[in-house]
């Protein structure tokens, strides 16, 4: 499969499987496409070439922004993606990621820290199997870190996949590891490829 | 679907939400055109159909660009795109949200509105008929050009500007219906035509505005 980014192809050749119970993760300096990659199989943007074989409904992305709405409280906003999805347990997302206490208070006034909780907390309400998640751990602390990892362990365990983009070590030791930088695209020559939006570059 | 329409709404009623702008300001309006176009009866009962329609269709388009942009940038956007729900159902709510919070108010206050610019007695049914049918028109094509101008920086400007153009059918059919009707005339031509411009944006448009978030959350 090949990705691109703004008209400007970004990994090239690139070919992953995951089996239920898998969790991969991504690394590659800043800018090698991790992101974009992780959009693509998402389906917020077809891939440059190549095909996403996933089944329907399967995916729960998590990008950099969290998707939390300032004045609504902490249950409120978890509520709203789990009726979403269907109807995940509120009180046991908020139980796993530590926020039980915080239930009541708007998102505006929470900390970076328990508003990345909060907002991976929302993978748990949306029952989904494949997680694909895009630095996950940015302003946790380690003790938050070492929670997520249990997450995303108990996830593993009941047969679901993770995909994760991520620079530090997140105590998944079973999880492999891909470096993306080996396939990096090379630039098309100016006129090459690029297709419809060459002509706008 | 429901559970993001309680929630746009509930976003509009909190603290910021910009519920009640387009009210005001349709307010505002009403009550300084009678001070600057002076007291006259007569002069106010003849523009009264025009001004009402024309100060609705400015306090929706305040609010237009609220409808996609903050969910763009704090990020739901992206996460509602990859949601079980079709990206043609969010649209749909987001007009319908934007029609509660704005073109519904308006549709309310407009009698009362109409008592200060002297509206024949007649055309107050009209006035309220013709907003009824042809505000949900303007919040529709309204999310059109939201969804274009989405993740634009400032892009209220464009957004006035894509929008205007095709809020004109609505404008004039709306604004000949109660001046029709304050004249006694007949008023069917204009009210099936309204009518029409409504059903025919409501059935098109949210499949348009659709694929125009695809592509530009790609």
């Amino acid at each position: 499969m090949s990705v691109a980014r703004g008209g400007v192809p970004l990994i090239a050749g690139l070919s992953l499987c995951l089996t239920a119970g898998q969790a991969l993760i991504l690394r590659g300096p800043n800018g090698c496409g991790k992101t974009t990659l992780l959009r693509t199989l998402a389906g917020l943007q077809p891939p440059l070439a190549g095909e996403i074989d996933l089944p329907p409904d399967a995916v729960a992305y998590a990008a950099h922004a969290d998707g939390l709405k300032a004045t609504l409280s902490v249950r409120e906003n978890l509520a709203f993606w789990a009726a979403v999805y269907g109807g995940g347990d509120v009180g046991a997302a908020m139980g796993r990621m530590n926020l039980s206490g915080l239930s009541d208070r708007a998102a505006l006034n929470l900390s970076a820290g328990q508003k990345r909780r909060l907002g991976l907390a929302r993978l748990l309400v949306t029952g989904r199997p494949v997680w694909m998640l895009d630095e996950p751990t940015v302003s946790l602390d380690a003790a938050s870190v070492a929670l997520f990892a249990d997450v995303v362990r108990g996830h593993l365990a009941a047969g679901g996949m993770a995909l994760i983009a991520t620079h530090i070590d997140l105590g998944l030791p079973e999880a492999q590891v891909l470096d993306l930088t080996p396939f990096k695209a090379r630039r098309p020559a100016p006129g090459q490829g690029g297709g419809f939006d060459e002509a706008f570059l | 679907m429901i559970a993001l329409l309680t929630r746009d709404l509930r976003l509009a009623i909190r603290a910021g939400g910009g519920f009640g702008l387009g009210l005001a300001f349709f307010l505002i309006l009403a009550v300084l055109v009678p001070l600057g176009v002076g007291p006259e009866p007569a002069v106010l009962a003849a523009i009264a159909p025009g001004v009402l329609w024309v100060g609705a269709l400015l306090a929706c388009l305040l609010s237009l660009d609220r409808i996609f942009a903050l969910d763009w940038e704090d990020g739901s956007l992206d996460l509602l795109a990859t949601a079980p729900i079709p990206l043609e159902g969010v649209v749909t709510v987001k007009a319908f949200a934007h029609w509660i919070t704005t073109g519904l108010p308006l549709v309310l206050a407009a009698p009362v509105l109409g008592v200060l610019l002297n509206l024949p007695t007649g055309a107050f049914g009209w006035l309220v008929v013709s907003l009824l049918l042809g505000t949900p028109a303007l919040s529709v094509i309204g999310t059109f050009g939201a969804a274009l101008t989405v993740g634009l920086k400032r892009g209220g400007l464009l957004l006035s500007l894509l929008v205007l153009p095709l809020y004109i059918p609505t404008l004039v059919f709306g604004a000949e219906l109660v001046a029709r009707g304050a004249a006694g005339l007949p008023t069917q031509s204009a009210l099936l035509l309204l009518a029409g411009i409504t059903a025919g944006s409501v059935a098109i448009l949210p499949f348009a505005s659709a694929a125009v978030i695809r592509i530009n959350l790609r």
